[in-house]
């Protein structure tokens, strides 16, 4: 009962702020709307006992869409509105079609194929054994995948390292 | 769930929350009556006996006064913004212990809005959504001093919060020495604060048998820099030129009336959690000796909460003695403090502290 409750109220926010993002004039708006649909997905998490990834969806992306925020701020303008005027001709018809046909296609599968549900939070999970889910996931992350793991942090690093060079190379030349 | 369980969950939440409102109130009236006893002042008088009063009538005041909206501001995020800076500042304290866990019957009673497994993670999260309200309070005034403020507040914000995660993963790492494996909830890290040093040093026991088995002893450094970042997180002097009223100014300048007490709420409670925060990671929590057995069972039950809010309350004043002393800092400053010095020195602290750990417990590298 409860998880349906929390379910259809965070869905709905989700969507809600999914369409924000669209049709929303002011980009500051959309990405309010973007950070509205990930906090109302880390709550999907939460009913689904993932507390981890629910905090880690939230403290990812906040930082995340804060840099989309500032983004907005300094290249387009305070109070200035998207500059909606066409460079390439008809991408609103083509990309419209083609996610079109994709949610049809989903719509399809979910409707008429032979689709398996997750199982939801209501169904027999053993509290204890997850745990919100710390726990689970260091352990197979810290043994198992750990070469992957730190092969991540590496890239990771050399995308930071990347950004600060180029940074430093068009400083130079100007 | 039964019906008793969702009713000591509600009344947890509850309790919680209205302790929060409490503190609150009294933090803003000890704050001036400190600020004023160290400026050689008065302070607040009239309203009630030493002028406790005084926090409540200026909340009513600044409830009945009109909130004046501007005419450029972006309305629905103008509106937005004070709740952003509410919610989350609430929040944050849900995941503290403040104090022992009771049983009633067969019903265990923790003094916690919520014992989350992740609690420290849910601590971080929360900040960090906090940072929204500021930039979108600036954002949206439509004005230029406001926007210049939120924005300033932001990579203050992000600068800080980076030192306080590393110095909460220092903490986290040597607690996870100290019981069975590491942990992220604040009530497991309360309870690994038990006893004495003397305790777990025998050969020291003489010397240590009266030092409580607190991290901030083992962890001094992350200590520091935690309350370092703690000031900065929550905008206060010396790093207050997020608001900084006399020459800068910040990005609430355009609220007024009610908006603009629920940010100043919102600084005041974020004072007081981020406080028990603190008290709760290095300085033990709400453990303290509780004279179990000579003294009536119900002072015994209460003296925990007593000892946490005496901690928590030691680091409020630090709070409010530092705004008294110190002057504020300048915006280069500010940055150069946050990234040349607390983030390599918390970094640094990390490393030292595991490679300590990590030979105590596998021994020298060579010897693998």
């Amino acid at each position: 009962m409860v998880e349906t409750i929390l379910f259809v109220l965070a869905a709905l926010a989700a969507l809600a702020g999914a369409v924000t993002v669209v049709l929303a004039r002011n980009p500051i708006y959309s990405a309010v709307g973007l950070l509205g649909t990930l906090f109302s997905v880390a709550i999907l998490y939460v009913v689904q006992l993932a507390h981890l990834v629910a905090a880690v969806q939230v403290i990812v992306y906040a930082g995340a869409v804060m840099t989309l925020f500032l983004f907005v701020i300094m290249l387009i303008g305070v109070d200035k509105e998207e500059n909606r005027e066409e460079t390439l001709p008809r991408q609103r018809f083509w990309v419209g079609s083609v996610a079109g046909v994709i949610v049809l296609f989903a719509a399809g599968v979910a409707l008429f194929g032979d689709f398996a549900w997750v199982p939801a939070a209501g169904d027999p999970v053993d509290q204890e054994m997850t745990n919100g889910t710390v726990q689970a996931i260091a352990e197979p992350l810290f043994t198992d995948w750990v070469l992957a793991f730190e092969a991540t942090a590496l890239l990771l690093t050399i995308a930071a390292a990347g950004a600060i060079v180029l940074a430093q190379f068009r400083r130079k030349r100007v | 769930m039964s019906w008793p369980e969702f009713w000591i969950v509600v009344l947890r939440v509850l309790a919680t929350f209205a302790l929060l409102l409490l503190v609150t109130l009294i933090n803003v009236w000890a704050e001036r009556k400190i600020l004023a006893d160290m400026q050689s002042r008065l302070g607040p008088m009239r309203a009630g006996p030493w002028g406790i009063l005084q926090t409540l009538a200026d909340g009513l005041k600044l409830f009945f006064k009109e909130a004046v909206t501007p005419r450029r501001v972006e309305i629905g995020m103008y509106l937005l913004a004070p709740f952003l800076a509410v919610v989350p500042a609430f929040l944050i304290f849900m995941v503290v212990p403040w104090g022992k866990p009771f049983t009633i019957g067969e019903y265990e009673v923790a003094l916690q809005g919520a014992d989350l497994n992740i609690g420290l993670l849910f601590i971080l999260a929360m900040s960090s959504l906090a940072v929204y309200s500021v930039v979108l309070a600036g954002w949206s005034s439509g004005s230029k001093y406001p926007l210049l403020g939120g924005v300033r507040a932001t990579a203050q914000a992000i600068s800080y919060e980076a030192a306080m995660g590393l110095a909460m993963v220092a903490v986290v790492m040597f607690s996870a020495t100290q019981g069975e494996g590491g942990t992220l909830s604040l009530s497991e890290l309360v309870e690994r604060q038990a006893g004495t040093w003397g305790d777990v040093i025998p050969a020291l026991e003489p010397a240590l048998q009266f030092v409580p088995r607190w991290n901030v002893f083992p962890q001094i450094v992350a200590f520091i820099i935690f309350f370092i970042a703690i000031v900065a997180e929550t905008n206060r002097a010396p790093f207050d030129l997020v608001e900084a009223e006399q020459e800068i100014v910040g990005f609430h300048t355009e609220y007024s009336g009610m908006r603009f007490a629920m940010f100043f709420l919102a600084e005041y409670v974020n004072i007081f959690s981020m406080s028990a925060i603190a008290a709760t990671l290095f300085l033990g929590g709400w453990n303290g000796p509780t004279f179990e057995g000579s003294v009536p069972a119900i002072v015994s039950g209460i003296l925990p909460t007593i000892w946490f809010l005496a901690k928590t309350y030691f680091l409020v004043f630090l709070f409010i003695w530092v705004r008294a002393s110190l002057p504020r800092l300048r915006y280069d400053q500010l940055m150069q403090l946050g990234w040349k010095r607390l983030i390599p020195g918390a970094l640094a602290w990390l490393v030292l502290s595991t490679a300590v750990i990590s030979f105590r417990q596998f021994g020298p590298p060579w010897s693998m």
